[in-house]
């Protein structure tokens, strides 16, 4: 290694990449980051900034719910800027179908040390008065809550005390990256936490982009009180091909609206498509009757990065000594960046993983 | 509905009424769509003219009330003419959000719709030839022009307004502004560096060189010039440099079937509007070689636009009359200080919220582009707010 090269160079400084260098430094280590655009870029300052414990499965619980603790404690210090606002999650039931998967997740959540509320019809319009009436029920999540991801970023990369370096890197290997400009950058291991753009860089990591629509309004505080989600959500965050739309609204500490959530498969073009808007916008009115008045002032897209099996991919990367992974975080990375810094650290580090680590390496995706 | 036209032209002011005549009177199917009221534009607002006239009689269909939002106008027609005009450049200085301190086009579209100036206290400050057709308009309505204050040197405008014989249309419009002005006290070098007040403006700090003085008012109407509209050109795909358009002979774009006109190529006043607006019109419907007989024009109007640009360039004090605490961003509350050493837009934005409020960068935008030679990049939809319903709709 070069005299004075760093111990760790994270390429790609979203929320992923960040929380990496936070917790890397904290480890001792010394990191540098290189970023194309701003910190918080990609992803990050597409999504929604949902910070949601998620039951899809029993790794995604354990990687949310972990990350949510690290969450609490992170928070607290962080400035205005990241716009924290304990709103809650309300999973919105439309039917009896529906209020059973409520009372599933209920005993799912009671479980596992999460604290939920069950609400019927009546409780619903009470705790969410724009919902429109007929809907059955829903459950509230109060831990959750909801952030503006890049300046959180921001924070981790300042506070780590990690060297952001400018550039686009067009090449790495385990101990390498070559910028655009010809720049060579040596380190220790290099960390490639480039999001949905991570298998151009490496070639074979199982990463795929998935795009989704955004749409926000003007302020209308008051509007919404929690995170609006429909109860279908779930299916078509885990759907594998093709396109999906369902009703995701959420309250910003501004007091504008953020409507989500499409997702279209293996499209990566940045472009606005109205036809998928439209069935967004339609989905939301059957939820919210209400939301059709409201002015929307900005429509934009984002890239998440999916994996086969919708698993991270964190650990060390089988087919190149040096290189690991912190990408592969679908819709959910903002929630489970911190756990992602941390089970990383551990593994680089030799340290006793935090979670077991088996369902995020990526070698579980590489056969033969 | 796609095809329903031939050509689709926004903005209905001179260069967009100019250009949906010719190509209508050419056998074309025009559709004009402008989100005012009325057609006529910022200059000709809710005046009946010549053009205006002529539209009425051309078969030309006018749908007003009606902001273009997005690329969907293509599919409105074969051929497109943004005609979209140019809006008031606003700088800031400390006070320049208190109430009472309006844009000089801002106080000049209050008083058309009926806002009362008479007994009124009035400073009129900034730059560009708005500001004298400004205070003659608000004296005409009973107002005490206190002062008309224009930041570009005085040899600086001496040497354009000598220059207007060659423009002889604009000499007959000047002699007519100067008689309006009356006796109101016009000076040239001179700025606002702040206004004051307790709840809204009571008086304005004005720089003459050295000299420093208090001037009372009740209204600072307060404009830098003029910025081309170039967001749905963007938002298009055609190329803009230095802020405007670029077009060919033409008035064609870098973008096939879409053609450009007006302001929004350059700031020039509304003669080179016009011209600009016949051009497009004829050659969209076809006609090349009566478009060609008007490039002759075209040229010395483009000229006087130039010569515009020159004498009234803003000076370096007025893009440094902010102080850190001073708003920048009104929509969301970013400050000067905040913003001075970003490297550019996209970080500005994701740190500060600079530009991500309703107005999606257009007034603050062009204040960051004057200031710190940075500004947003391509827009997004919808370029004005819509109703989440209206933007959905087909
Ligand atoms: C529409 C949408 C809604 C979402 N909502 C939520 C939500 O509510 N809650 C939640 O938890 N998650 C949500 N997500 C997911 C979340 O945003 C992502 O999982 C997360 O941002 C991923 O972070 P990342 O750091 O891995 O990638 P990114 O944020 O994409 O960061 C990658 C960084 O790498 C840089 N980079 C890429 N290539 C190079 C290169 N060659 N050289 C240098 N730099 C490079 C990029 O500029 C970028 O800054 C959402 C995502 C989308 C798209
Ligand atoms: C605030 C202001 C005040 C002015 N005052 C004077 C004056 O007193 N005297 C003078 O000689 N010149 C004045 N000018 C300059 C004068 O307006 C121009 O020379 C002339 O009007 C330019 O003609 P145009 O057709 O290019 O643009 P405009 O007259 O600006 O017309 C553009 C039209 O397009 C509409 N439009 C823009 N975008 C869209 C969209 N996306 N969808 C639908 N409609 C759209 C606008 O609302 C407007 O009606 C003023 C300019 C401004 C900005």
């Amino acid at each position: 290694m070069t005299a004075g090269a760093p111990d760790v160079l994270i390429v790609g400084a979203g929320a992923v990449g960040a929380a990496c260098a936070w917790e890397l430094s904290r480890g001792g280590l010394r990191v540098s980051m290189v970023e194309e655009d701003v910190v918080g870029s990609g992803a990050t300052a597409a999504g929604m900034g949902h910070l949601v414990a998620l039951d899809g499965s029993e790794h995604e619980f354990a990687l949310s719910r972990f990350s949510q603790g690290l969450w609490a404690e992170l928070l607290p210090q962080m400035p205005r800027e990241v716009e924290h606002l304990q709103c809650g999650t309300l999973w919105v039931a439309a039917d009896d179908e529906e209020m059973s998967e409520v009372r599933r997740k209920h005993g799912y959540y009671g479980a596992h040390g999460v604290s939920s509320e069950m609400l019927d019809a009546k409780q619903l319009a009470a705790a969410e008065p724009e919902l429109r009436v007929g809907l059955a029920g829903g459950l509230v999540v109060p831990g959750d809550s909801v952030i503006y991801a890049p300046a959180a970023a921001q924070w981790l990369v300042e506070r780590s005390g990690a060297a952001v370096i400018r550039g686009r890197v067009e090449r790495l290997n385990g101990r390498t990256a070559w910028l655009g400009d010809g720049t060579r950058l040596e380190a220790g291991i290099v960390v490639n936490a480039t999001g949905a753009r991570a298998a151009k860089l490496t070639a074979g990591v199982p990463v795929t982009p998935r795009k989704g629509h955004l749409a926000i309004t003007d302020r209308y505080p008051g509007f919404l009180r929690h995170q609006l989600i429909e109860l279908g959500y779930m299916k078509s965050a885990h759907a594998g091909g093709g396109e999906s739309v369902a009703f995701n609204a959420q309250p910003r500490k501004t007091g504008q609206v953020l409507l989500g959530s499409s997702r279209q498969h293996g499209v990566e073009d940045a472009g606005v498509d109205r036809m998928i808007l439209s069935r967004m916008m339609k989905r939301a009115v059957e939820y919210l009757p209400g939301i059709g008045e409201l002015q929307v002032i900005r429509c934009w897209t984002g890239c998440r990065a999916a994996t086969p099996d919708g698993a991270p991919l964190i650990g060390p990367w089988p087919g190149e000594d040096g290189l690991w992974l912190a990408t592969g975080h679908e819709g959910l990375g903002i929630t489970t960046a911190p756990g992602t810094g941390r089970l990383l650290a551990d593994l680089i580090l030799g340290r006793t993983p935090c979670l077991p680590a088996g369902p995020y390496l990526p070698a579980r995706l590489c056969h033969g | 509905m796609s095809g329903g036209s031939d050509v689709v032209v926004v903005g209905a002011g001179p260069a967009g009424l100019a250009a949906a005549c010719q190509a209508a009177e050419s056998g074309a199917r025009v559709l004009v769509m402008d989100d005012n009221a009325a057609a006529g534009g910022q200059v000709w607002r809710g005046e009946q003219g010549e053009w205006q006239e002529r539209f009425a009689r051309s078969g030309a269909a006018l749908e007003t009330g009606r902001a273009v939002i997005d690329e969907r106008v293509r599919e409105r027609g074969r051929t497109v003419v943004l005609a979209t005009g140019a809006r008031e450049l606003f700088l800031p200085f400390p006070g320049w959000t208190l109430p009472g301190v309006v844009g000089a086009g801002g106080l000049q579209a209050l008083i058309k719709s009926g806002y009362d100036v008479a007994g009124k206290r009035v400073v009129v400050a900034g730059s560009g030839p708005l500001l004298y057709a400004v205070a003659a308009l608000a004296r005409e309505k009973g107002a005490s022009v206190m002062l008309v204050a224009e930041q570009a040197p005085g040899a600086a405008v001496a040497g354009f307004v000598r220059g207007l014989w060659r423009h002889p249309e604009k000499l007959a419009q000047g002699v007519g502004l100067a008689m309006a002005l009356g006796g109101v006290e016009a000076v040239r070098g001179c700025w606002v560096e702040e206004a004051m007040g307790r709840g809204r403006v009571e008086g304005v700090k004005m720089r003459c060189g050295r000299r420093v003085w208090e001037e009372s008012c009740d209204v600072l109407a307060a404009g830098f010039g003029l910025t081309p509209n170039t967001e749905l050109a963007e938002m298009l795909g055609c190329h803009v440099r230095a802020g405007a358009v670029e077009t060919g002979d033409w008035q064609q774009t870098s973008v096939e079937g879409v053609y450009a006109a007006g302001e929004v190529t350059g700031i020039g006043g509304v003669e080179k509007s016009v011209v600009e607006g016949e051009i497009a019109g004829l050659a969209a419907a076809g006609r090349r070689a009566e478009a060609e007989r008007l490039f002759g024009r075209r040229a010395q109007w483009r000229r006087f636009g130039e010569e515009l640009g020159r004498a009234f360039a803003l000076r370096e004090e007025v893009k440094r009359l902010a102080r850190g605490e001073t708003v920048l961003c009104r929509c969301e509350d970013v400050t000067v200080g905040q913003l001075r050493d970003r490297a550019g837009w996209r970080e500005a934005k994701l740190r500060t919220r600079c530009g991500m409020g309703a107005c999606q960068g257009r007034v603050c935008g062009a204040i960051t582009r004057t200031l710190f030679g940075w500004g947003p990049s391509k827009p997004r939809p919808p370029l004005y707010p819509t109703r989440f319903e209206d933007l959905f709709s087909d």
